[in-house]
């Protein structure tokens, strides 16, 4: 069994092992400790010279990084908590994802910004935030973030060593112990890849067609699968899961197919509800010409800052239950 | 101090007779600036320009001391203020008439506009400090692929307000990029004198990093390019970043029509601190006289240029 931490830890060992140009740069990425979530571990061993412990600058480390791409290389950086993006928010959206463009298409910027978003470890407000919403709709700028129906490592592997463009790396601090879905860690579920998409479709094995259609992504999309399960099992209502793993540029295609064919649709993350990536995957399915859904709802994060306290978290973020009662609730005649 | 007498390639034939010398070289390269950036200004208001514009009128020297001596392989980045850094490094002043006026020919295709070029080894961005970590990593990506080239990244007074240039000098210090930090001190940012904005100490900035710093307070071209060239030679040799804070004067606005100072004390700075008039008598008059024309006529002619350049087509825009 392949944890999802594990899969990046060795395709960054895979990355700086194929390619000279290929550096690291983060706080805390030295052995012993290889980083705050231990994604890092054993690279500075093996790679010595090449993965740079930097200071407390996240601005600083992404600018460097922008510079270092701008002159041929291919560093990848790790934001140590997902929350601290928004020090680096200046360098990520006025000089990364703009050079190429602005530059007339004459540059490329293969930056990889790998970071931790979510909650649900007691962390408090400013370290327990999933906050890729606010970079969306940055022209210029990839966002990716791993699934364990797929293959988060490959996924990471040919961002470092193909991407053309700044790409941020969205992981999820619950996600990382999670087994990757291979072949005999499946169980239940039949896992289709949808084309060129970056998505996937999630079914239960040998379950009726299904009648509403569940998208979600990076761990939510894991809490969803399990709620996928229950409702299967306890209510007899089967659902479908869309699982993007490119949130920006966005490919509506796999959501939209599905919520064609169902019906209904409930958009689920984890970061707070309003103007976030479920408002735009129901805005570009509102504009789809001849597409009547029945029903369609988003289920996400409170607008509320994340609390420490176990219990007041729990009701800040949408879990398994929460997705069950609201796919229940669609239902209802 | 003597002139050395060096042919400057590629510019004999700007003359009749004996080869350039540094001095005219100089001389044509400031100008050159000087006629440009008044060209701006002066066709402003005629609605040609697209944005606004930043101009280096009173800084000419600075540009040209430093970048004439770069080699290919030696990367800049510039800032907002960048046009006349741009033409120093060897950019086409057509191109950048050009990318003012959004035309596709301009550096980058009108893309960019007056602060965001890139041509062969020379940047700019116009989000004040965010350049200098970027400056930083190319400094490193040369250094760790051994290309011996030489980083100089332009920064001025009113950027030491932003945080990110700190981070930038610790990290440069701490890996020791190949760089050089310019800090044209103008002593405004935008309208704001520097006794309002900028506090303690301009050199203990670079040297409370261990980033060895020279203090030069000239408008003078044939000071500035010796310093420039030890700072440059140290970098050279290995001995990591490097730091010039050059006292100098921007006798125009901030962009256009947004000077608050008193004319009497801008008057007073184009008597005393005026790059060209510094640096014009050390030229035969004659030679001078020929350079001023032939350079009104490459301004005149590349303005021209660009002005019946195309605009760029959305349509093109849009399948990109």
């Amino acid at each position: 069994m392949t944890t999802v931490l594990a899969s990046l830890n060795q395709a960054l060992h895979r990355c700086l092992a194929e390619n000279d140009l290929v550096f690291l740069l983060g706080e805390d990425v030295l052995d012993p400790y290889g980083g705050a979530f231990k994604v890092s571990r054993g690279l500075s061993s093996q790679y010595p010279g090449r993965v740079l412990t930097t200071p407390i600058s996240e601005a600083g480390i992404v600018g460097v990084a922008a510079g270092m791409a701008l002159r041929g290389m291919r560093p990848v950086v790790e934001i140590m908590f997902g929350d601290f993006l928004t020090l680096a928010a200046d360098q990520i959206i006025n000089h990364l994802a703009k050079y190429r463009w602005m530059y007339n298409e004459q540059v490329r910027v293969p930056v990889i910004i790998r970071t931790p978003m979510g909650g649900r470890r007691g962390y408090g407000p400013t370290h327990s935030q999933t906050l890729e919403k606010h970079f969306l709709g940055a022209p210029g700028l990839q966002v990716l973030a791993p699934t364990t129906a797929g293959n988060p490592g490959a996924l990471l592997s040919s961002a470092i060593l193909d991407a053309e463009d700044p790409t941020l790396f969205i992981e999820n601090k619950l996600q990382y112990l999670e087994p990757v879905l291979d072949g005999e860690n499946r169980g239940e579920f039949e896992i289709q890849e949808l084309g060129e998409t970056f998505s996937y479709r999630l079914t239960v094995n040998g379950a009726p067609p299904a009648v509403l259609t569940l998208a979600a992504y990076g761990y939510m999309a894991d809490l969803a699968r399990k709620a996928m399960l229950s409702l299967a099992y306890e209510d007899e209502i089967f659902t479908e899961l869309v699982i993007p793993t490119r949130l920006a540029p966005l490919e509506i295609s796999p959501i939209l197919d599905s919520a064609r064919k169902t019906g209904q649709l409930l958009v689920i993350e984890e970061g707070a509800l309003t103007l976030g990536w479920g408002a735009e995957v129901l805005a570009r399915l509102a504009e789809t010409d001849r597409l009547h859904l029945r029903n369609c709802r988003r289920l996400a994060g409170k607008d509320t800052p994340i609390p420490a306290s176990g219990p007041l978290e729990d009701a800040t973020l949408p879990g398994v239950t929460d997705i069950q009662d609201t796919v229940r609730k669609m239902l209802q005649p | 101090m003597s002139i050395k007498t060096t042919q400057a390639p590629g510019k004999a034939d700007h003359l009749e007779g004996a080869p350039e010398n540094q001095a005219e070289t100089w001389y044509r390269g400031m100008k050159r600036i000087r006629v440009f950036e008044e060209t701006v200004l002066e066709n402003f208001p005629r609605g040609i320009f697209f944005g606004t514009t930043h101009t280096y009128i009173g800084q000419e020297a600075n540009a040209v001391g430093i970048l004439s001596q770069l080699t290919p392989p030696d990367v800049v980045f510039s800032n907002h203020r960048c046009h006349g850094h741009f033409l120093a490094y060897g950019g086409s002043m057509h191109a950048l008439f050009a990318e003012l006026m959004g035309r596709a020919t301009g550096v980058c295709g009108g893309r960019g506009g007056s602060q965001h070029l890139h041509w062969r080894n020379f940047y700019s961005n116009g989000i004040q400090g965010g350049i200098v970590p970027t400056a930083t990593g190319m400094a490193l990506a040369e250094k760790f692929r051994q290309t011996g080239a030489a980083t100089v990244v332009f920064l001025g007074d009113g950027t030491l307000g932003e945080g990110v240039v700190y981070e930038a000098l610790n990290m440069a210090s701490l890996w020791q990029a190949p760089i050089l930090f310019v800090l044209e001190n103008n002593r405004i940012a935008q309208t704001t004198p520097i006794n309002l904005a900028v506090a303690g100490s301009l050199t203990g900035r670079f040297s409370a990093f261990n980033i060895p710093v020279i203090e030069l307070d000239s408008s003078d071209v044939q000071e500035i390019h010796p310093v420039a060239q030890t700072l440059l030679g140290e970098i050279r040799h290995g001995n990591g970043p490097q730091a010039l804070v050059l006292h100098t004067c921007r006798f125009g606005p901030h962009s256009k029509g947004d000077d608050t100072r008193r004319s009497e004390e801008l008057e007073q700075l184009r008597r005393t601190r005026d790059p060209v008039l510094i640096h014009a008598p050390r030229l035969d008059p004659e030679r001078r006289a020929a350079i001023d024309a032939e350079v009104a006529q490459e301004v005149a002619g590349a303005f021209t240029r660009a002005l019946a350049d195309p605009y760029p087509n959305p349509l093109d825009e849009a399948r990109t």
